[in-house]
Parts: C-alpha cells; structure tokens; sequence
C-alpha cells in the first residue's frame, strides 16, 4: 500500500513478454512494411539473445535512436503518422521497442496492455474464424505474461498457461453476456481516416477497359444469396450494379442528372416467378445492393434508382443482411422520360468512324433488328472472349471491333452500346455480376468478384428496356456455365474458383459455409439483431436502462457462479464431532465451558466438580465421543448414544 | 475526526485478533483495483470506442472477453487470501537495530496453492510468500527495531496481487504479538570483579551445578531443566516442575549501573550494560546486574542472560 520502490523484472517473465509481443505483432508483418517486420523481429531477436545470456539492457539514447528511425521510416512510407495503417505501424515499432527499455514490472504491464491494444487492430484487416482462434491463443500469452509479472514466475510455463486458459475459459460467460446484452451503437462516432477501408474490393463507380478484367481475378466473395424458394436459371441470375449512361470515348460512368429535373419513379410490371431471396453483402463502400434483376420488393433500407439499381442511403460499410423480392421476366419503363432516353443516346463527337459508319448502314432498320445485326456480327465474325486483350488506342471501339476482336465483357458491351447509340437506339451499360454458385453445404448461392461483368439494355418502344448481353453472343458458355468454362486455360483466373478436385472443392465449400455462418451469426450481431433477440427474450422494445439492468443482473449471477464454484466446500464436520461440539456449546450456555485445549474426558471431570447435576451425563458424552474418536472401534450406537446426550441435557434454569 | 477514524476502524477492524487461529473471511478481506488495473479499464475503454468506431464486432468480442477476464481475475484475487488461516508464533528477542522477525504459520486447507502473498508491517520491509496446496508455511515477518523495550509491531498488512495484477487484496490480521528488544549492546571492557562481591555473595543462589530439589516452573526456566518424571508423577496438578541446583562458588562480577560513564545518556547506559551481560556470558564468569531499584542476583548460563537482558529492555526511569 505504501510507495514501494518499483517491483525489478522477473526474469522468468520476460519468455512471456516476448512471445506476447511475437504473437500480437507478428501477424501484422502480412500488411506492414518488410523493413519494420525485420526492425520488428531483430529487435524481439536481440532481447530474447540479452535475455538467455543475462545481459544488460542497451542504454537510452541508442533506443531513442531507434524510435526515431522507426518513426521518421514510418512518415516516410505512410506519409503520415496517423491514420490506421500509419497508426497500426507505430504501435507494432513500439511493442517491438518497448522490451528493450523494460526493467521493471511497470514497464512490463505496458507491453501487456499494448499488446491487448494490438489484438484489436488485427480486426481492422480481418475477422474470420482463424484470426479470432488466433488472437485467443495470443491472449492466453499476454494473460500468462500477466500471471508470471505477478508471483506466477518461478512456476513451470503449462502451469502458467493452464492457469491462464482457465481464466479466459472463466471469462466466456461474461464475454457471451455483454456480446448479446451490452447495448450496441452504430459506428462510427466520427469520422474515419482515409486509409479505414482501403482493402475493400468491388464494382467501381466507372468503367473502362481493363476495370473489370483486374476485378474478375479475386476470388473473394462479393455477396451471398439464399433463395427462399426456387432458384432462378443459371442464365436469369444478372445481379444489377451501377448504370452507365456516359462516354467520354474511354470511360463509362453514371451521368449525374441535374437535380431541379423532376426524376420519375421507375414503373416496374412484372411477370412470373417472383424469387424471395436474402442476401449478404460484403462491404464494398459503394450504395449500390446488387440485387436480381429486377427488384420488385426492397429491404427498408434501399430505393429503387430511376435506372433499376436498388441504392442504401449509405455506402455499404459492413457487411449487410438484406431481403429481396425480384423478378426475372419484366417491362420496365415502357414510357421513358425524355432526359433519359436523350442521355442514352448521347456519344462523344468524332471518334470511332468506321464503327459510327457500320451503325449509319443499319439506321433504317428496326430498333430489334438493329440489336440482332449486331448480336450476329459478334456471334459470326471472329471476336474472341479473353481476359488478356490487346490495348486500345483512341478510337478504342473501332480497333476493337475491326482490328483487335479480342475482348472481357467491358469491351462487347462497351463497343455493343456505342454501335446502338450511334445507330440511334437509347442503350447504356449496365456493370453488375453474373451467376453465382450454389454451396451444397448451407444452400447459399455464393457469387465471386470473378463473376463480375458488364451487359447492356437498350431501350425499345413499347418494350421498355430489354437486357441484351453482347458476351452471351461471343461466349454462351460465360452465362450457362460461368467464367471457368468460358475462359480457356492458362487464363489469369484465380485459383479458388478453379478448384478441380472435388475433395478441394468440398472443403472449400464447407469452409466457405462455416464462413457464412460466423459472419451471420457472430459478426452480423447488429443492433437490429440484438433488438430482435431481446423482444424474443420478452423485452420488446428495450430501452438502454432496461438493457443494461439486465445485463447487470446476468453479469452478477456469473460471477456469483464462478465466486460459488471457487470458493472451497466446507468439508462437513464427522456427526460424532458435530454431536460433541453441539453438547459442549450447550454446556457452555449453562456455565461451564471447554477451553479449546480440554480434552472430553478431563472436561468431564471439571464439570463433575462445578456441575455435579450434570456430572453423570457429560461423563457419558464423553466417554462415548473419546471412545469414537480415539477408540480403536466405534459403533453407531455410540453415535447415538451421544445423540442422544444432547437431548437429554436438563432445560436451561432462568 | 473521530468519525472518520471510528469508520476506518469499523471498515478495517482494527481491534485485535484475541481468537486463534485468525481465518481470513469475506468480512475482513478487502479489494481494490491497482494502477495496472485502472490502466487496463482505460485501455478496454479506448477499445471500446475503436470497436464501435470501425465496426467490428470481434473486436466487441475481444473487449468484452477481457473485461470478463477482469472480473474474474477479481474473484481469484480474493479467494486467494479467502479462508487462509493464520497462526501467530512468539518472536525471539532481538537486540535493537536487528531486524526482529514474527513468525506467521499459514495454513491452506484448499487444493489450489496459495501464491504470492505478501506480508509486511506499517512501513517495514515486504517478504512475499507461497502456501502450496493443502499445506502450511511459517512466515517470518521482519520488523527492523531501533530501540529497545516491548515491541507490539501492530497489524501485518496480508496483501496478493495474483494472479492478474489488476486489483489488490489485502486484509489487516493483527495478532496479539509482542516482541522483547535488548538495548543495543556496546562493547565496553568489562569492570572489575569488586572486592565486596564476596561478602555479598549469597551462598547456593540457584546456579546450576548441584542439585537443590524441586520448584514450580517459571516461563523463563530453560525447558532442559524441567523435571519431567516429577511431572509425569503428579500430573493433576496441572503445574510443571523444574529442578533447582546449588551453585558453587566462583568470581562474581556485579555489573552496577553506577560503574557506567555517568556522562552518557540513559540508553546509552543501558547499552553499555548489555555490551556487560554479553562480554560476561561469553566469559561464562557469574555476574549479577544492578539497576536503580531493581538487582538481579549472580548467577550464570542463557537463562540468568535472558534474565538480565529483559531487565534492560523493559527497564524504565520511573520503575521503583
């Protein structure tokens, strides 16, 4: 309780300080610098060395020096010192520095509260089942450290380990209390720096040559969909992402519309099948939800575009759980407003004549016929599907269509759309993603960034807009079979989607599956979730004080629990004992006490000599309590006998 | 004041433990969170707001794991000092400026050691001890004594930071404990045997060479003079019995608080007496000790030395 002078390093604690700093710093090295992974890992290097030959700790200045390059490396890389990966860098230099100025158990506790800190930054790059089972391990080490700085030290390293598996193990109940009771906010309180989501992957807000060609080589989920009736045809599953309506002879993107123009609901009339399904969404920092084509019922949280796309309000931050009712077989927007349909015919002036002169040759046509024209040259001519094609210059459709033709998806429906607008039919791009595959183990449609891919709608008379997919005219197969089969080998597709052996693509189905669940079921706990989870549990419409009573009077029965289980059972005292000690505080309530060093028997005969009433009886009582006890053998009836003692002792006088 | 100190006393019971031995219940164990602790709630906080700042919902999970760590870590803190029971044993006297010591037996009845217990009194060095499992230990708690006299060392401070370091447990056992401290000795020559030493001299004054019969036990006898087979004898009388012996004659030194330099202070008279009784003990010469109203007869071995030894540490001014 007094100011002490500080408690010196044990030195068996140090193994555990290292290895906490190992395990909490260690996995970062995939997302850091290689320098400060080396800086990072010869500095825990030399202090283990210091360590194992008890030697001194180097002095101030050289690790101020250290510091300093490590920062100045860290401005210089990052260009920053804050921020998350900047901010990520510093704390994992400081826990790599911070053992070598360690002496005392103070220094110590701050490595171990760093490293608490640092298990928590590894969730801003992933939160899956192996990086939770990880950071468990890397905890119980950080708690072990703990458990050697204070007294634990000198005990073999299982032992310290058990013993901080068992607390954690403790700790479970509380963890699973305030996970599903503590009252959740929705983040984020402020801003986020820039860099917070720069991992995530997606459709962009444009398209260009090569956009989605790059896109199509992850392998990552782009978003999940469970049917909850029937699953639409392989060829229906066009899932609906942002709308292109502008070229500038490179790059496709949204027009902005001027804002005073009144913007007209879309009219939707739908036919056949309506297909329920929910999906979940992967973060992708864009408002557009991907849904089938087209939507006709929409979660609270989406609108419909005048272009058919269904909006958040927000870019798609989280991971989001969203319901959907769509419909396959539709007339959207028989009648167009003018600002559209002039906006889907608009081309930049003079570029790609030779393609603006094959469009002029079919101007007389049908609007229908002009599509199949143009579907038939792609399907005839020699146009190849490719991942790899050639770059274009300027006049980018004309090379691509009379020189080139060779080409991904952006490219037929980029140079398709041109031929229709130049040949004055309204048509625009449509980017998106196409087909999915079903994950026999959980029943959820999986689709990939690497089924991303760009169609094209035109807009008829009478019609509304029709899809057209220049692609399915090039490679039927892209559609009916997905982008394995249409790619020939050798392309750069990746690896998870080109699993051949059915045991590998087993397992990642099931892993993906156990994926699925963990995000649902342990990451997607919302507070939407949460609030469905307590009306279930009776308590509809729960507000913050009756939330945290509750949550109050849970975390105290686990604790009273855990107090219970560890408090020491009280070893119930021999009956024969229990019998003495209950005659012996009756006699004292008459007067005449056993010292606790009397045995029975000269007790008996002091109280022979004080109590001569009571002479008989206690020399009975102990004579058969010393005969249990002491006696070579004891019976019942000498219990009972003794039992008896008790009973018959004469009523207290007043 | 007097209500806050009633308080503190009524909180800490700071009354004396009479009743051996001293269990350690949930009454008189309390708990509160260390630096280390306050400084992990502040880091779970700063968690907390990044967790809800980023979105992640493991990272809720990590804190709130933590955060149950914590409380659990509380409870083993406290089960750690709960139920341990303690013993007080006598203290051997020591000289002043040694580090007189209290030894403490603890016993752990549960099945789960006892670690990192640390005892200490009020301002006075910390030694930490384990209990193993189903066992018990003797601690010597250290009391550094600077002056001579009945050392009550007041309450042990019993305190464990396992297993976690995040919150303290402590309690106040405060046994009826005394200590006799020896005024410091100061090695001085010894005086002169003095000439009226003989005439003075009680013939047979208890020495230890001849047996002289039989007299009731005193706590300062030595436990090797005890008569046990005259114990055995008569063992209603619930006395002990120790042997008397008729000493020879021999030279006989009487250290006279008069013979000290009457130019030192009080103590440092005492001291130089003490530096007397030891030089003569060790000469193994028969010495007899005079104090203003207060002579202790010739005689010699450890016992006579504790004798005169105790007589200068209790040895007060206003002593008749």
């Amino acid at each position: 309780m007094s100011s002490q002078p500080p408690h010196a390093l044990e030195h068996g604690a140090v193994p555990w300080l290292l290895t906490g700093a190992l395990a909490t710093a260690g996995p970062h090295a995939e997302h850091l610098p290689l320098w400060l992974s080396l800086l990072v890992a010869s500095s825990l290097l030399w202090r283990a060395w210091l360590w194992q030959q008890r030697r001194p700790l180097p002095p101030r200045w050289s690790l101020a020096l250290l510091v300093a390059v490590g920062v100045a490396g860290i401005a210089w890389q990052f260009h920053s010192l804050f921020g998350k990966d900047a901010g990520v860098a510093m704390l994992v230099l400081f826990m790599a520095l911070k053992p070598m100025e360690t002496r005392h158990r103070r220094d110590a506790l701050v490595i171990v509260m760093l490293g608490y800190f640092l298990l928590l930054t590894h969730y801003f790059y992933s939160q899956s089942i192996p990086t939770g089972l990880w950071l468990l391990i890397a905890m119980t080490l950080l708690t072990g450290a703990l458990i050697s700085l204070h007294g634990g030290g000198a005990q073999p390293i299982m032992t310290i380990a058990r013993q901080a598996a068992l607390l954690l193990l403790q700790a479970l109940p509380f963890m699973f209390i305030l996970y599903l009771l503590f009252p959740r906010v929705t983040g984020p309180l402020w801003g986020l720096p820039e860099d917070a989501r720069a991992s995530l992957s997606g459709l962009s807000g444009e398209m260009s040559p090569g956009s989605i060609s790059h896109l199509i080589q992850s392998g990552a989920i782009a978003f999940r969909s469970r049917f909850a009736g029937e699953t639409p045809e392989k060829a229906d599953l066009y899932w609906r992402g942002p709308v292109f309506d502008s070229y500038d002879g490179v790059t496709w993107r949204t027009a902005t519309p001027p804002a005073r123009l009144p913007r007209p609901a879309p009219v939707i009339e739908a036919s056949g099948t309506a297909y329920a399904y929910t999906s979940i969404l992967e973060a992708h920092n864009q408002r557009w939800l991907l849904a089938l084509d087209v939507a006709t019922s929409l979660p609270p949280e989406g609108s419909l575009a005048p272009t058919f796309e269904v909006l958040a309000r927000e870019p798609l931050r989280v991971r989001t759980r969203m319901s959907f009712v769509s419909a396959v077989d539709y007339h959207a927007n028989r009648i167009e407003a003018p600002a559209i349909l002039q906006q889907a015919l608009a081309l930049p002036a003079r570029i790609n004549p030779r393609t603006r002169a094959l469009a002029s040759s079919w101007q007389s046509l049908p609007a229908e016929k002009i599509a199949a024209a143009a579907l038939s040259m792609f399907r005839q001519e020699d146009f190849h599907y490719t991942l790899r094609p050639p770059l274009l210059g300027a006049d980018a459709v004309d090379e691509f269509l009379f020189v080139t033709r060779r080409g991904f998806c952006e490219h037929y429906a980029s140079a398709f759309v041109f031929l229709m607008r130049a040949a004055g039919v309204p048509a625009r791009v449509v980017a998106g993603y196409q087909g999915g595959e079903v994950n026999p183990v959980d029943g959820y449609l999986t689709v990939r960034q690497s089924d991303a891919h760009a169609w094209s709608e035109i807009w008829l008379a009478g019609k509304g807009w029709v899809r057209i997919d220049p692609t399915a005219a090039v490679a039927p197969s892209r559609i009916e079979q997905g982008i394995v089969a249409a790619l020939p080998e050798g392309e750069p597709l990746p690896s998870i989607v080109r699993l051949d052996a059915t045991w590998l693509r087993q397992l990642r189905n099931r892993w993906e599956a156990a994926n699925n669940s963990w995000n649902q079921w342990v990451l997607g706990y919302n507070p939407q979730r949460q609030r469905e989870l307590l009306s279930w549990a009776g308590l509809s419409d729960p507000d913050w004080q009756s939330m945290t009573a509750s949550l109050a009077i849970l975390c105290s029965l686990a604790l009273l629990i855990i107090t219970w289980w560890t408090l020491p059972r009280r070893r119930r005292a021999d009956p024969a004992q229990r019998a003495w000690q209950r005659y012996c505080a009756q006699l004292a309530r008459r007067g005449v006490g056993r010292a606790t060093w009397e045995g029975p028997l000269a007790f008996a005969q002091r109280v022979a000599r004080e109590r001569p009433d009571l002479a008989a009886l206690t020399s009975e009582a102990a004579g058969c309590y010393a005969q249990l006890r002491y006696g070579r053998n004891g019976s019942e009836n000498l219990l009972e006998r003794l039992q008896q003692c008790v009973r018959r002792l004469p009523p207290q006088r007043p | 004041m007097p209500l806050f100190a009633a308080l503190k006393r009524w909180l800490f019971r700071l009354a004396r433990d009479e009743q051996l031995p001293i269990v350690l219940g949930q009454r008189r164990i309390f708990i509160v969170p260390t630096r280390a602790g306050v400084l992990f709630a502040g880091v779970l906080a700063v968690m907390l707001i990044g967790a809800i700042n980023y979105n992640l919902s493991l990272g809720h999970a990590l804190i709130f794991l933590l955060a149950g760590l914590g409380l659990v870590a509380m409870v083993h803190t406290f089960h750690n000092l709960f139920g341990l029971s303690l013993t007080p044993e006598r203290a051997e006297a020591v000289f002043a400026g040694d580090l007189a010591s209290f030894p403490l037996q603890l016993d752990n009845a549960r099945s789960e050691p006892r670690r990192a217990l640390e005892f200490a009194f009020d301002g006075q060095p910390l030694v930490k001890v384990d209990v193993p499992a189903q066992g018990h230990v003797t601690v010597a708690i250290p009391y550094a004594t600077s002056k001579r006299g009945r050392l009550d060392p007041g309450r042990v401070t019993l305190a464990t930071r396992y297993p976690l370091g995040l919150f303290q447990a402590w309690s106040y056992p405060h046994p009826r404990w005394s200590c006799v401290v020896y005024p410091k000795p100061f090695r001085t020559p010894l005086p002169r045997p003095s000439p009226g030493a003989q005439a003075d001299h009680h013939h047979g004054d208890s020495g230890q060479e001849d047996f002289a019969g039989l007299r009731p036990r005193q706590p300062s006898d030595p436990t090797r003079h005890i008569a046990w087979k005259a114990v055995a004898r008569c063992a209603d009388e619930q006395m002990l019995l120790v042997k008397q012996f008729a000493g020879g004659a021999s030279d006989e030194l009487w250290l006279d608080w008069s013979l000290t330099p009457p130019e030192h202070g009080h103590e440092d008279r005492l001291s130089i007496l003490t530096g007397w009784v030891m030089a003569a003990d060790e000469q193994q010469a028969r010495y007899g000790l005079t104090l203003p109203g207060q002579q202790i007869a010739p005689a010699q071995g450890n016992v006579h030395r504790t004798h005169c030894l105790q007589a200068l540490a209790l040895y007060s001014e206003s002593a008749p």
